[in-house]
């Protein structure tokens, strides 16, 4: 369908992006890679006056070393965060959930920013930046501030990010060496999720960290079994039994693909296959 | 009756790519959105939110002041001209019909259905004025679901008084073609196996890939409409019919059409809108929907409830099979609407020598998006009733599911075989079918691996589906149709027209929107007459070229409009020849006709038809008793319908702590007379297979309880990609049995792998978890409901029933909620 009409911004700096926004308020809309936005425009759920691109700022784009974390620019693709070197060596998970977003084209376009800022519950990655701690970097007109991963998802589609702000990179902390598994539940491949399980853990098993897609208005973690996991040993039975408490403290929606009951079932069994294929048994 | 050639074939039978696909892969071709006329306005529809609503105002004040509208139109502002939607096969003579307005001035009976139109000058400036109609409703109670609207609570028509339409019956004691299937029944009670299941068959969205799409250009005596249809000889027909345009001052033309599946064998509310608006204009206008108005408004597919009771001695030889069905028409009764369940009561007895059979139908209206036919129409509904029975006799008598059909199945010896539904099957091998499937597809080999899965318990269990269908194809005879009250003909024409060039020209009344044609009548035009296939160019969908047609559905071009093609070839020949034994100075009886050549026997001398037909062109020198032209057309009516069937095995594996599912392999043999293309053929297959396992897996279209489409877009509504398929296993017999009512003997082919794959893939899925009690998996199987079927004993999984094998007063074999 045909959006409705707008104004078309696109701004160099990320300065320039900023006044922008600020010069629009409300009627503005920021576009990255517009996966997600477009269909909105199109379905026309949403109408913004002025669309702000952010295509043409470079510094946006690239992932760098950055000593105990690696740095993720916001307009980096979901292709590129999965083939990135120094994503798959500190932050396994990343790669292995961005593999699993969409189809190739969607990931081609679409970018790790955008999907974050996006914060739909069943996005692919949003779990994996939660369980690896992922430090938001948002930039205002008042400077540029720096938000904690359990801070950033507030609740269905909605971040700290405001209004007049933008996400400009994500740090992630150096995971080096852990093992890592996204273990993702759809109905049809090129999905969103029913219920994903994003799981990195270091040796077999000093800790945990799992992040859960779906089973709520906001990615969770799983953490009564994180807990029951730090220090177990990685066997078939062990891991199970740590898995069946991976529902704990979950609200999961019911829709066409499952009710609430099935999804935490699922989130239990996901679980467990997520956090033994991370530990390679 | 005629010279046709001796020599073998070197087209039918070749693997020829298709020659329409480069244009219609990159779109550089005549699509009807392509079309662009000089001064054309664009239209935007406004549609109902409410499934049921009284209109109690529309003010279109804001809409029409906004840039570039035209006019904002609704309902009241027509008057006759706006013509009306019909229902084409009234299924009984009492019938209860309701009035079906393109554009309701006064109540809406679906949720999408249109009651205003915007036109401006271009596509979105129409859309956003269409936002600023305000249209003020007053909502009705909506009844949604069968089951509801059998109660006769809540009516979809009020005026009707009744949301039951039509019972039609068919009876085998009382056709003569059968015993007393209560009779049969009640004796099964005593001494037999009675099987008794509700089956659901779930609506599903036809989902073409082009969005339906017209034009109408009332410029000039003749008004043109070009329209993203299958059916341009039947919507012209019908225009006049309804809109009081004589017939011959309307031209329609289907360009290049992408896909329809039955979905776009329909007349539609905004093809008549769009000819209304055109006229009262008198400008060019074109409307193209959106992929959301699509989903929500084509007409949908499928949706019944089946209540079937078969009757079975101890050794699982079936002695009756009684079947009565409820099908959701919608809120209208679409042009072949009720039809589209009844073409199943001649299936349901399938390959089998039942001894006798009932079939009642009872038809409903609903505030739904109206039903019509969907790939396989009728047929695919009465294949999965009767083969997932087959596999639960076989669990019931505890044989294999092979084993039970062969039981049951008529032997190729008993062809010519009349059915206990009164139709006469031709020729068939189910035998050898079943044998050549069951060797491509590793039978034993999958079911010891089975056996092993169950005894280890591992999670994933592995299931095997058997699916022996066959199909009543090439629509249609047209006595036939006329005995059905069916309100056209089935018959197709074609025409030959041998160029001054030596070129050949074929047109044919089939109109097809993605099958191939092209390529493959090309082909038997180049084999039965002797020219390359190069030369000849086939023309079809406009109704000002190909003036007499009867459309693509139900697997009849190749078959009928095939046939009435080599019948005009034939006849091209046969002048020919008259001409060539003049030219040459011979009698005809001493001319031979090979690879496109007269010659007289006996020397080298000889004439092509290419030649004899730039000769007739120039016509300095031609016999006195012929017309200068070796130009012929046909006319061919079947004698009857004609039979594919095939053998379809399918292993799923299951597995058992999410329920997901996932096909292991699937191989199909099936039997469809002589092959002209194979390539195409495998095509046709492939994409039929993965649209019948969608049914079993993935599709569903639902509506709440309000009647709003929750499945409105392609997020809910689950189509299949190639990612989610896997390479099918296609084969074919090696001794196919011909069909005997064609020159060709060809069987129709676009639709086998729909109506076959569906029962194939639900038997695997509950042949794989058989063992832990599951009787039945409501369609599409998705992982929830495998699971919670699996778990439905143990508690790990309390709600809803997955199964219920048995009639129970208020027991649905369904989930709460799912378009119920
Ligand atoms: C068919 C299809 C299938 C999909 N399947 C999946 C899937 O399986 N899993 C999955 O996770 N995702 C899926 N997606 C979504 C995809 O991952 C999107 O790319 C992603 O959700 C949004 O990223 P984007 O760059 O396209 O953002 P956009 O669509 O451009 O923007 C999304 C939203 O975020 C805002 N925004 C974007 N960037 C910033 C920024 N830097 N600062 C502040 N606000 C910003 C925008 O204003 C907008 O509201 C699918 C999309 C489609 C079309």
């Amino acid at each position: 369908m045909i959006p409705v009409k707008f104004d078309y911004l696109a701004p160099t700096s990320v300065e320039e992006a900023i006044s922008a926004l600020g010069q629009h308020g409300d009627d503005a809309k920021i576009l990255a890679g517009g996966q997600s936005l477009l269909p909105v425009l199109r379905m026309r759920l949403n109408a913004p006056e002025v669309v702000i691109d952010l295509g043409g700022i470079s510094s946006l784009r690239g992932i760098r070393d950055d000593g105990d974390a690696i740095v993720i620019g916001a307009m980096t693709t979901h292709h590129d965060v999965r083939d990135d070197h120094l994503v798959k060596e500190h932050a396994l998970l990343l790669s292995k959930a961005a593999a699993e977003v969409a189809d190739s084209q969607i990931r081609h376009r679409g970018t790790f920013g955008g999907a974050l800022a996006h914060a739909d519950p069943a996005g692919d990655l949003g779990a994996p930046a939660l369980a690896l701690g992922a430090q938001f970097v948002i930039a205002g007109p008042g400077g540029t501030r720096t938000v904690e991963a359990s801070d950033f998802f507030v609740d269905l589609f909605e971040t700290a990010i405001g209004d007049d702000e933008i996400l400009t990179e994500v740090r992630i902390p150096k995971h080096t060496g852990w093992g890592a598994h996204y273990e993702k539940f759809v109905r049809v491949a090129h999905q969103w999720p029913i219920v994903a399980v994003a799981a990195t853990v270091k040796g077999s098993i000093d800790e945990a960290r799992i992040g859960l897609t779906n089973m709520g208005s906001t990615p969770l973690r799983a953490t009564a079994s994180e807990q029951a996991l730090a220090g177990a040993s990685a066997t078939e039975d062990g891991v199970r039994a740590a898995a069946d408490l991976a529902a704990e403290g979950t609200n999961p929606p019911s829709d066409l693909n499952g009710a609430a009951d099935y999804r935490q079932h699922l989130a239990r069994v996901l679980t467990g296959r997520a956090v033994l294929k991370a530990a390679g048994v | 009756m005629t010279a046709t050639q001796d020599r073998p074939a070197a087209e039918i039978g070749k693997d020829r790519r298709r020659k329409e696909d480069q244009r219609l892969i990159t779109g550089r071709t005549r699509w009807t959105d392509n079309i662009t006329l000089p001064g054309m306005l664009h239209l935007a529809m406004v549609r109902s939110p409410f499934a049921h609503a009284t209109i109690t105002s529309i003010d279109v004040e804001a809409a029409k002041a906004s840039p570039n509208v035209v006019a904002v139109l609704s309902g009241k502002d027509f008057g006759d001209e706006l013509g009306v939607c019909i229902n084409a096969w009234p299924i009984t003579p009492d019938q209860k019909t309701p009035a079906h307005s393109p554009m309701p001035a006064d109540r809406v009976a679906f949720a999408g259905e249109v009651v205003a139109v915007v036109v401006a000058r271009s596509a979105a400036e129409a859309r956003d004025a269409a936002e600023l109609v305000d249209v003020e409703y007053e909502e009705l109670p909506a009844v949604v679901g069968i089951k509801k609207a059998l109660e006769d609570q809540v009516l979809a028509h009020p005026d009707l008084g009744t949301n039951k339409s039509a019972l039609w019956v068919f009876d085998s004691s009382e056709a003569g073609t059968g015993g007393d299937v209560e009779a049969a029944i009640a004796e099964a009670r005593t001494n037999g196996i009675v099987i008794e299941r509700e089956y659901r068959q779930q609506r599903l969205i036809p989902a073409f890939m082009e969005p339906r799409s017209v034009v109408v250009d009332p410029t000039g005596e003749q008004i043109t409409m070009w329209s993203a249809t299958q059916i341009p000889h039947i919507l012209r027909f019908a225009l006049a019919a309804t809109t009081g345009v004589p017939e011959s001052k309307i031209r329609v033309i289907a360009p290049d059409v992408g896909g329809g599946f039955g979905g776009k064998l329909q007349t539609t509310p905004e093809e008549w809108i769009a000819w209304a608006v055109a006229r009262r204009l008198s400008k060019p206008v074109k409307y193209t929907e959106t992929r959301s108005e699509s989903l929500l408004a084509a007409h949908h597919g499928r949706d019944q409830v089946q209540m079937l009771t078969l009757a079975a001695d101890k050794d699982g030889k079936v002695t009756g099979f009684k079947v009565h069905l409820d099908a959701d028409l919608g809120a209208y009764i679409a042009i072949v609407g009720g039809g589209v369940p009844v073409l199943g009561a001649f299936m349901f007895n399938a390959i089998y020598k039942f001894p006798s059979y009932r079939f009642e139908c009872q038809t409903v209206l609903t505030n739904t998006t109206f039903t019509d036919a969907y790939r396989g129409a009728g047929r695919p509904e009465a294949t999965y009733a009767v083969e997932r029975l087959m596999d639960e006799l076989a669990a019931e008598v505890g044989v294999d599911p092979l084993e039970i059909r062969e039981r049951n199945w008529i032997t190729h010896e008993e062809f010519p075989f009349t059915t206990v539904a009164g139709l006469e099957y031709d020729s068939g091998n189910y035998e050898a079918a079943t044998a050549k499937a069951k060797e491509s597809f590793g039978y034993d080999a999958l079911r010891a691996e089975q056996k092993e899965r169950r005894e280890r318990g591992d999670r994933v269990q592995l299931g095997i589906g058997v699916s022996t269908f066959t199909e009543m194809c090439g629509l249609a005879p047209s006595r036939v149709l006329g005995s059905l009250d069916y309100g056209a003909g089935g018959w197709e024409h074609a025409s030959v027209r041998m160029l001054a060039t030596g070129k050949v020209e074929i047109v044919t009344g089939a109109s097809a929107h993605g099958q191939g044609h092209e390529t493959a009548f090309s082909q038997i035009v180049a084999d039965r007459l002797g020219v390359p296939f190069e030369d000849v160019e086939v023309l079809h969908g406009d109704t000002q070229i190909a003036h007499k047609g009867l459309d693509t559905y139900g697997s009849r071009s190749l078959v009928v409009g095939g046939e009435a093609l080599v019948r005009a070839v034939d006849k091209v020949i046969e002048k020919a020849k008259h001409l060539a034994a003049h030219l040459l100075e011979a009698n005809a009886d001493d001319l031979d006709y090979t690879a496109g050549r007269f010659s007289v026997r006996g020397t080298d001398q000889g004439v092509t038809i290419q030649e004899l037909s730039t000769a007739a062109f120039a016509a300095h020198n031609y016999p006195e008793d012929m017309e200068p032209s070796l130009d012929a057309d046909a006319t061919y009516d079947p004698v009857n319908f004609n039979y594919p069937h095939g053998t379809h095995l399918c292993a799923m594996e299951v597995d058992t702590e999410t329920g997901a599912v996932k096909m292991r392999k699937y191989t199909c043999c099936d039997d469809i007379g002589v092959i002209i293309n194979p390539l195409i053929v495998a095509g046709q297959v492939h994409g039929g297979l993965v649209q019948g396992i969608a049914q079993a897996l993935w599709e569903e279209a639902v509506h709440d309880e309000a009647g709003t489409l929750v499945s409105g877009s392609f997020v809910d509504y689950l189509l299949p990609t190639s990612a989610d398929t896997i390479s099918f296993d296609v084969v074919h017999t090696d001794e196919p049995s011909v069909c005997t009512t064609n020159t060709l003997g060809t069987k129709g082919v676009g639709e086998a792998g729909t109506i076959a794959s569906t029962p194939a893939v639900v038997n695997a899925v509950v042949d794989a978890v058989r063992h832990l009690g599951v009787h039945d998996i409501q369609m599409p199987c998705t992982p929830e409901r495998v699971w919670r079927a699996i778990h439905a004993n143990d508690g790990d999984a309390p709600t809803p029933e997955a199964a219920m094998p048995h009639f129970e007063e208020g027991a649905l074999n369904q989930d709460e909620g799912a378009g119920q």
